[in-house]
């Protein structure tokens, strides 16, 4: 077997985590594909092809079908308490597909997620989660991908040429021997020196070696297969880039003493260059442009937390409406009975039956919530030259001040930043403190002031957090001379304009917004942008944090009740 | 339109099949055993710790995922020895408890069984975690039954939140209620019942992905900071026993039961001893110095150091609780009062160690 002549790709990668996954759906949990597009119906077809029971788990399941409950509409057809069979208890063995798994409601996923635990020691099922997301941010709940082994990014697959040697599994995979110290010790050094915190990965990664060996016909995993596997199970999930010299970054801050006896380990360091190298190898692209300019740091998915809210859960009650109360949702006994009641004489006639009462499906009547909108502030800091440095440290200040509080308030914040001649999201919605501390640790001052930059990065933040039924609040720091345009060219006058029409934009949307003036002697250009932006407007030039903090949340209206 | 007068008359349902969200579990599911557990031991002594002197208050546990918290939080329940409970009670009452709360008691012989461990699904419903209304005793004959719920479960045992951080905020608040009174109240729908339920709280989270509100940080009676062991050696070793414990987990439980079985042994002279333990009074005024020291909030601090402390030593068979014991409960059970200043980047671990060295050193 030729396998030097296999060919590396993203597309190849996912159909061999495709038939590696399906060796041992149980034990590697699952895959995701990510990105739309034939390609990944190329994967799928592989995947019918293979023979699996496949089923298919869509967004609205309730907890009722998917874990098992009680069949409401039979349940009152008979009288008596009828139960349905879940979907995860029907399909032991079974994989699933998880048709837009980044929209995944976080109850669901939770649901899953510990059956997927519970599953990987008895009977077991396993996932396959198609993921849609466009944004770097727009992913299938954390606690899912933790769970599963391959994460395979089909988005910018270009050609559909396939290596497609359909190979028969060699042997049984349990036939395979456990992988040694050295081996293990390689797998370990190779997530450490990509900062891959969690266990699951390397587990996932010596079971992934093992199935290839299968797969291959060696009953003794070698280098191969654990190449394969930190391509496949690690690359993927790195948070950090492993230090430019050979060595394993953890093994030269933390531990020296660990590599003291070196004269015999020579081969084992050499083993972990080898899978770490390949591991290295097989960052995505885009991940890698992230991680090398610092700004991913983070679990790639840990911002889905909060985002979604339920809403016929919770909140102030707004009357009921008839329904069955299904994921969720209350029943209100009293006005299922008020509906009842006119119709038992005529029910009990018609049916021949002496129930005390006959409830039928219609009558059910369930509860509705109103949900407040939870609120974002969004900070859009002047970081240029001509904010000095010190306003940005009171900024940076306020900004963890909100987010103290931000759990009491129920809101969120986020962070643009423009200097030089582009602005950022620095810090993308959160109620994180720890997330926000180092984003604005990260944050450096100096440059031009690229302000209708700012406010149109602002603006973009605030509009996809209207999408996702978030209330935003804007609070802009700056100066007011804006003196880099739109495109990042040096003209004042051009700048001007472009703060105009952004200032405008900002307005026309109706985003409710706040101007701080911070420039030590606040002249007209500050009242003109909040009149722009229909904003309000305070100037601040010998506030602190803690007064910028309290000014802001003067300035902020009140939650619309 | 008046209640239905056939709604008047309220009455228990009989003891039900427990909600199915928890019932689904096979019991016999063979678990990591506790001993297992490579590292991670300020987790291992919390857990005991709580096991030993429930009172303490739960436990949080702050960390990445995949380090290791649920499989901690899950093989201490599996450990402990079996509880005495009525055979058909729903909450799994002891005799005590009967007299306690006389009408929602199960009659029957008393008799064994595990000590319970409910795992709270992050999407769960109040109705589902208080419990509700029983709607087919409801419907069918319009009498109100009430039809417990996951807090009925977890009664003597542990309740386990993953990432309860991100749980709804008025479903903690109501855990960390029921979890401070020991008793479930529930007054709604036309339901009054008040049942018991006292539970060691296990949260785990990671504050990366959402802060907590120190009100509810401050019920917890410990906290602790897991991170995966960074030595290769220490990772190679879980891999190895995992890689064991999925080929063949009744007989790697069994090469463990040993230890486990230790363990056990530990914790059950721990409960005992407790009861006698005494507290000299220079331990007393060392836990207040410390809490003074480090600037924790209110009184809570203090009592649950100087509980831990007990439960400390009682669990490593000490005659009498010594300074060492306080020494080494205290990051857990002061590192989440702290009054954070935001300003202030010093880690709650780095200020307790700090003034521990300062005032024991």
């Amino acid at each position: 077997m030729n396998e030097a002549a296999v060919p590396v790709g993203p597309l190849n990668d996912a159909l061999l985590a495709l038939r590696l996954f399906l060796m041992a759906p149980v034990r590697l949990g699952g895959l995701s594909l990510r990105g739309g597009g034939p390609a990944r119906d190329l994967v799928l077809e592989k995947l019918r092809e293979d023979g699996a029971e496949l089923r298919r788990i869509p967004m609205h399941v309730d907890d009722e079908r998917l874990l098992g409950g009680v069949d409401f509409a039979a349940s009152i057809a008979s009288g008596h308490k009828v139960r349905q069979r879940g979907l995860l208890e029907e399909a032991a063995g079974c994989v699933f597909v998880v048709p837009l798994a980044e929209r995944l409601p976080e109850a669901i996923a939770g649901r899953i997620a510990q059956e997927l635990d519970a599953a990987s020691m008895a009977g077991g099922f396993g996932l396959v989660l198609l993921d849609d997301g466009i944004e770097p941010d727009d992913r299938p709940p954390s606690c899912l991908l933790e769970r599963i082994a391959f994460d395979c990014d089909l988005s910018r697959v270009a050609s559909l040429d396939v290596d497609d040697a359909g190979k028969s599994i060699a042997i049984e995979p349990d036939a395979v021997a456990l992988l040694d110290d050295r081996q293990l010790a390689s797998i370990a050094a190779t997530a450490s020196a990509l900062g891959i915190p969690s266990v699951r990965p390397m587990l996932f990664a010596a079971e992934t070696a093992r199935l290839h060996a299968a797969l291959n016909g060696r009953e003794q995993p070698d280098e191969n297969d654990l190449q394969i596997a930190a391509r496949l199970v690690l690359a993927p999930r790195a948070r950090q880039l492993p230090a430019s010299e050979p060595e394993p970054a953890e093994a030269q801050n933390e531990s020296p003493a660990e590599r003291t006896d070196d004269g015999s380990e020579t081969s084992e360091g050499k083993l972990e260059d080898i899978v770490l190298e390949a591991a290295a190898a097989a960052i995505p692209p885009d991940l890698l442009a992230q991680l090398s300019s610092g700004k991913a740091n983070r679990n790639a998915a840990g911002s889905g937390s909060g985002k979604r809210r339920k809403s016929a859960l919770r909140g102030k009650p707004i009357g009921v409406r008839p329904g069955v109360p299904r994921g969720g949702a209350r029943l209100t006994l009293i006005d299922t009975m008020r509906a009842a009641i006119p119709w038992q004489a005529l029910r009990r006639r018609q049916r021949g039956e002496d129930r005390r009462l006959i409830v039928q499906k219609e009558d059910l009547r369930i509860r509705r919530f109103e949900e407040r909108a939870a609120r974002l502030t969004i900070f859009c800091v002047d970081a240029s030259g001509s904010a000095a440095a010190a306003r940005l440290a009171e900024a940076k200040g306020a900004v963890e001040l909100m987010l103290a509080q931000a759990y009491a308030t129920r809101s969120e914040v986020a962070l643009v930043a423009f200097r030089g001649t582009a602005a950022d999201l620095i810090l993308p919605p959160t109620r994180s403190l720890t997330r926000a501390r180092r984003a604005l640790a990260e944050l450096p001052g100096g440059g031009g002031t690229p302000l209708a930059m700012g406010l149109q990065a602002a603006r973009e933040v605030a509009l996809s957090a209207e999408a996702r039924g978030r209330t935003p609040h804007l609070v802009v720091l700056t100066d007011g001379r804006g003196n880099i345009a739109a495109d990042g060219s040096a003209s004042r006058s051009r700048s001007g304009q472009d703060v105009e029409q952004a200032a405008r934009a900002i307005a026309a949307h109706g985003v409710e917004a706040l101007v701080v003036d911070i420039s030590a002697r606040p002249g007209p250009d500050g009242p003109r942008l909040a009149e722009l932006m229909q904003a309000r407007f305070l100037a601040l030039p010998m506030a602190d944090a803690r007064k910028l903090h309290a000014a802001v949340r003067a300035a902020t209206p009140s939650r619309a009740a | 339109m008046t209640l239905p007068s056939v709604l008047r008359n309220t009455r228990l349902a009989k003891p039900l099949p427990m909600p199915h969200c928890c019932a689904r579990k096979p019991k016999h599911m063979a678990r990591f055993p506790f001993s297992a557990i490579v590292a991670q031991d300020e987790m291992k002594q919390a857990l005991l710790v709580s096991a030993v002197d429930p009172a303490i208050g739960g436990v949080m546990v702050f960390g990445d995922r995949g380090t290791g918290k649920s499989t901690a939080a899950r093989a201490l329940a599996s450990l402990l020895p079996p509880i005495l409970a009525i055979q058909n009670c729903p909450y799994g009452c002891s005799a005590e408890d009967k007299e306690r709360f006389p009408d929602v008691c199960g009659t029957g012989p008393i008799r064994k069984r595990p000590v319970p461990f409910v795992d709270l699904p992050l999407g769960a419903t109040e109705d589902r975690v208080i419990g509700s209304l029983d709607l087919e005793t409801a419907l069918r004959s319009g009498e109100k039954a009430f039809e417990p719920g996951l807090l009925a479960k977890a009664h003597r045992g542990f309740l386990y939140i993953d990432e309860i951080n991100l749980l709804e905020d008025y479903l903690v608040d109501l855990l960390l209620d029921v979890a401070a009174s020991g008793e479930n109240v529930v007054e709604r729908e036309g339901l009054s019942v008040r049942h018991p339920a006292k539970f060691v709280l296990i949260g785990s989270g990671n504050p990366e992905e959402g802060e907590l509100r120190p009100q509810l940080l401050d019920r917890f009676g410990l906290s602790v900071e897991v991170r995966t062991p960074t030595e290769i050696d220490d990772r190679v070793e879980i891999m190895r026993r995992c890689a064991a414990q999925e080929r063949d987990p009744e007989s790697f439980a069994e090469e463990w039961a040993a230890e486990d079985e230790k363990i056990l042994r530990k914790v059950a002279r721990g409960k005992k001893k407790l009861a006698t333990m005494q507290v000299p009074d220079e331990i007393l005024a060392d836990c207040a110095e410390l809490c003074i020291a480090v600037g924790a909030d209110g009184l809570r601090g203090e009592l649950t150091l100087m509980r831990g402390a007990k439960a400390l030593a009682a669990l490593n068979g000490a005659k009498a609780v010594r300074r060492e014991h306080v020494i080494a409960i205290a990051p857990s059970a002061l590192r989440h009062r702290l009054r954070r200043d935001v300003l202030d980047e010093t880690g709650s671990t780095a200020r307790i160690e700090r003034a521990l060295g300062d005032l024991f050193g």
